[in-house]
């Protein structure tokens, strides 16, 4: 969906469902996300459809994301780390998992 | 000039419960409400339909409330959401655990079964999730929730089929004897009807000075706080006592969390200010009763602008300075559960004179040491 | 960070920048916090920090986002970026998260310019994956040197959609079609505002984009927009067209974010000619709660420049109020240059007037993404007598999800409004409560207490 223009800024190492992605310094979850092509990035609870980031600026919801296990963070607010893990999430999430 | 059997004031559970049941009973009643029916303490409540840890002297209404609960979808033609997995009042610690076997233990004595008390494993059972330092507790079983808008707005609109006319956004202005008759003005022109109803919830009290009738009511504004779709993990609506809590998980995953920490409430406005650092303590308390809790997240806090009594129990009966007008208001934080038993009372009451269901010691004359104005 | 301030800024957009910058230049102490990574709010995210060094690329619009950044470093502002405002209530008490760490912060001011968001855009499969906002292509762009990649398509109207086609195509990224949703007739009732606009600063850079993207990509108008796919987006279909398509970029304008103000107990109203709620304000831009102003495009869309100049106006009120005694500069020659920007306005607002069918959508198509509510639950609860967004809550649950209404809001009411047969002022919004931002259980349980109680006491 989308590509860099080009590769400024360091590399940084994350995992998304444990597996391991590379993103950028300045990168947020959400755009981690769509650079490393991975087309959704959770489940819906009410229907189960999948969702993908829409509007990039935290007004949606749509790209919560389960970060470092925390549950349901706006991915596109969040800037990556080193080490970061990233999980997607299926349906309805945070307690009881 | 208007003319009705009854003049019921307020569209909360209250007044539109009352309004359907006096419509059952043939009478032609009129619900005159000032927003829109279920605008306030009823539409907004955190849903509780409990027996469970009542003053002895809400118990008949409550148990009679709780037949017509049963039966609700018959009664009012939509099932108002409501399910019945119980409530439990957890003990935190043996003290607790003794002070309700007292409880359970009186209430026997007085031939009241519905509350039982419970050991840690019968408590763990019911709710597995929660804190293993809790020793057990008492559930109501018939307990449950419902949905407290859709049961408001179900009540209103049965009663409209049954016959009862409902004006909203009229409120009432005043109140005046004239010949055999109340005549109630209103924003809307006057009314005249032999009885009137006084469910005004949190405004009862300008209801009841407009008889020249004191009321000592508080108004608070109990606050919720509700968390996005969670997987199912409790049944029971959980309740504790040491510490205000209530809790439950709805069927579409979202807990509601309240208890009765108050928000600051400007009745006149109808505006709540929430209190965070007194949601921040419910918070605790969920964090140590319920560690999975810890990272759901909250989206939504509001408060509801509610009556409160001295004496936390509601005002229910005639009132001791006027033929013809009856209160029903005062329900301090507990009175969803009370709503259709209390307007099947009420009807019966403004319709007969008399009442099955005993409401001894809610009556207004328990303030009447007070003084005017 | 302190437990409380003379003046709280929540937004760090032009306007937040600018007022900022002129309360704590003026001693005021002054805490600025916005919930993103960097300052620059939407039109400049990213300045401060934006991998694209290809100044031709975003354009000089963007850059003077520069100067306002810096200005406000320099201030003496104290600046959170990462900082979530979850609530404001109406002793001007702050809720903001940090860190995963919630805290209360007492204001004597508060200048919110939390700006505007996206219209909702509700057509059929834009819930799928694939479809994104024109401002989400734009952020990314900005902040993080992305572009799309494979098929794309522009769909909606207004003044940001050709600048966005502008820079992706400066960027070199292939544009397959751009969908123009202006109705046609809209030009009949702008006309009226064209020898105003003709002045304003808007005209000439809205005739060099336009000539910048015609020719480039085709344009086709459109009445009826699909997004089609099944787990994501694969086609385009619009009056009858297809095309294939991995992204579609819909935009049709923005409104007041309104939430945070709303929350606060802020009145608003309907705007008629901006289709939105934006709220009641006096020439200061302080609002219906003492203490609290809304600046920048949350007090009505008028964009950058005169949003910072809103900002400038605010900031200098909170002076007046809190510093009687400073000297302040005569605001009228800012609210002169003001009046310029906003001059060409109502012909934009008239012109660019989403149409009816893209507002008031019907059938299947989503209303409210979060609890996946359709167009037609929300029409036929209305016409069953639901006369307002708060009852339809209760009803069906739209706008109770994580986004708290901000992408149905405005279409649940058009929706009533359209069943009632009704002004959407007669039907309202949405009564909104804190959190305006969800928090998490944890943040809220970490709440300093005892802080908090003492400042509770204070008030
Ligand atoms: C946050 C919260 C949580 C709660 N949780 C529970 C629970 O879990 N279980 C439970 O059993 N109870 C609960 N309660 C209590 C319960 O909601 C109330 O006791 C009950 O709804 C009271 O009903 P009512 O009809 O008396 O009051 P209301 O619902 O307040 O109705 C009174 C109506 O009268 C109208 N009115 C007032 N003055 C005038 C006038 N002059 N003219 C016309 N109209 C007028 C008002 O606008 C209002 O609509 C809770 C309450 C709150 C606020
Ligand atoms: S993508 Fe919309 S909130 Fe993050």
């Amino acid at each position: 969906m989308f590509k860099r223009l080009g590769e400024v800024g360091a590399a940084v190492a994350i995992t998304v469902d444990g597996k391991p992605i590379r993103a950028r310094v300045g990168d947020t979850v959400a755009v981690a996300l769509l650079a490393a092509g991975i087309d959704h990035c959770r489940t819906t609870p009410v229907t189960g459809a999948p969702r993908a980031p829409y509007c990039l600026m935290g007004v949606c919801f749509d790209c919560l994301v389960t970060v470092d296990g925390v549950g349901s963070r706006q991915g596109c607010l969040v800037p990556v780390r080193d080490g970061m893990k990233i999980e997607t999430q299926q349906g309805k999430r945070e307690a009881g998992r | 000039m208007r003319t009705a059997d009854v003049v019921v004031i307020g569209g909360g559970i209250h007044g539109c419960s009352t309004a359907l049941h006096l419509a059952l009973r043939g009478l032609k009643p009129i619900l005159v409400e000032k927003d829109y029916a279920g605008r306030h303490a009823s539409g907004v409540n955190a849903g509780g339909v409990r027996q469970l840890a009542r003053d002895l002297a809400e118990i008949p209404l409550s148990i009679s409330s709780m037949d017509l609960w049963e039966k609700i979808e018959d009664l009012v033609g939509d099932d108002c959401g409501f399910t019945n997995n119980g409530t439990v009042l957890v003990a935190e610690n043996d003290e607790e655990l003794a002070s309700f076997r007292a409880r359970v233990d009186d209430l026997r004595m007085r031939g009241y079964t519905h509350e039982e008390l419970i050991g840690r494993d019968e408590l763990k059972r019911l709710v597995p999730a929660v804190s293993d330092h809790c020793p057990g507790g008492v559930v109501s079983r018939r307990d449950g929730a419902a949905d407290p808008f859709r049961t408001t707005q179900a009540f209103r609109k049965r009663a409209i089929e049954r016959g009862a006319e409902v004006i909203e956004g009229v409120t009432v202005t005043g109140l005046a004897r004239v010949g055999d008759v109340w005549r109630v003005e209103t924003s809307a022109g006057p009314i005249e009807a032999p009885k009137v109803v006084n469910a005004a919830g949190a405004w009862a009290d300008r209801i009841a000075a407009m008889l020249g009738e004191p009321v000592p009511l508080t108004v608070v504004a109990p606050m919720l706080m509700v968390t996005s779709r969670l997987p199912a993990f409790i049944d029971p609506v959980v309740i504790l006592r040491g510490r205000k809590l209530s809790f439950k998980q709805l069927d579409n995953g979202t807990v509601v969390i309240g208890g009765g920490h108050l928000a600051v409430p400007y009745r006149d406005r109808n505006e709540t200010v929430i209190d965070w650092t007194k949601l921040a303590i419910s918070a605790r308390t969920v964090w140590e009763l319920f560690p999975a809790m810890r990272i759901a997240t909250i989206v939504r806090a509001w408060a509801g602008i509610e009556a409160y009594m001295p004496d936390g129990i509601p005002v229910v009966g005639p009132s001791a300075t006027s033929e013809g007008v009856y209160h029903q208001f005062g329900f301090s934080t507990h009175g969803f559960q009370l709503g259709p038993g209390t307007g099947a009372m009420m009807a019966e009451l403004v319709a007969t004179g008399a009442t099955n269901v005993p409401i001894d010691g809610l009556g207004i004359e328990r303030f009447g040491t007070l003084k005017p104005g | 960070m302190n437990a409380s301030y003379d003046v709280i800024v929540v937004g760090a957009g032009p306007a937040g920048l600018a007022a900022a910058s002129v309360t704590a230049r003026a001693g005021l102490s002054t805490l600025l916090l916005d919930e993103n990574p960097g300052v620059g709010g939407q039109i400049y995210r990213g300045i401060t920090s934006t991998p694209v060094s290809n100044r031709a690329i975003l354009g000089e619009d963007y850059w003077v986002g520069t100067a306002l950044a810096a200005d406000a470093k320099t201030s003496g502002a104290e600046i959170v970026n990462g900082a979530t405002v979850w609530s404001l209530d109406p002793e001007r008490l702050v809720g903001v998260s940090i860190a995963g760490q919630a805290r209360l912060i007492q204001a004597k001011r508060v200048i919110v310019a939390t700006g505007s968001q996206e219209r909702p855009f509700p057509i059929p499969g834009w819930t799928l994956p694939g479809v994104m906002t024109g401002g989400a292509a734009q952020t990314a762009l900005k902040a993080y040197g992305m572009v799309p990649d494979g098929h794309t398509v522009l769909a909606g109207s207004g003044p940001l959609l050709w600048l966005l086609a502008a820079q992706l195509l400066r960027a070199r990224v292939k544009l397959d079609a751009i969908l123009d949703t202006t109705p046609r007739l809209n030009w009949v009732r702008a006309l009226v505002g064209l020898p105003d606009f003709l002045l304003s600063p808007y005209f000439g850079k809205g005739l060099k984009l336009l000539r910048e993207v015609r020719g480039k990509v085709p344009i086709f108008h459109a009445a009826h927009i699909e997004a089609v796919g099944t787990d994501r987006l694969t086609e385009v279909v619009f009056d009858g067209r297809r095309l294939p398509a991995d992204l579609l970029l819909l935009h049709q304008g923005v409104v007041p974010n309104v939430n945070l103000a709303m929350a606060a107990g802020v009145a608003h109203e309907w705007n008629e000619r901006q289709l939105c709620f934006q709220p009641v304000l006096d020439a200061d831009f302080g609002s219906s709660v003492p203490g609290i102003a809304v600046a920048g495009d949350g007090a009505g869309i008028g964009g950058a420049t005169a949003a910072a100049e809103r900002g400038r106006i605010a900031g200098f009120a909170a002076v007046r109020a809190l510093r009687p005694e400073a000297s302040v500069p005569d605001t009228q020659a800012l609210r002169q240059k003001l009046q310029r920007e906003e001059m060409g306005r109502a012909f934009l607002d008239w012109l660019y007037r989403p149409a009816e069918s893209f507002r008031r959508p019907t059938g299947d198509t989503v209303a409210c993404r979060c609890e996946e509510v359709t167009a037609e639950q929300v029409r036929v609860t209305a016409r069953m007598g639901c006369e307002g967004p708060n009852q339809m809550k209760a009803f069906l649950r739209c706008g109770m999800g994580p986004c708290q209404g901000r992408l149905c809001g405005l279409t649940v009411t058009e929706l009533i409004a359209a069943e009632r047969e009704v002004s959407p002022a007669e039907v309202g919004y949405y009564r909104l409560r804190p959190p305006v931002k969800p928090i998490t259980l944890g943040e809220l349980a970490s709440l300093p207490i005892a802080e908090a109680e003492r400042k509770a006491v204070e008030r």
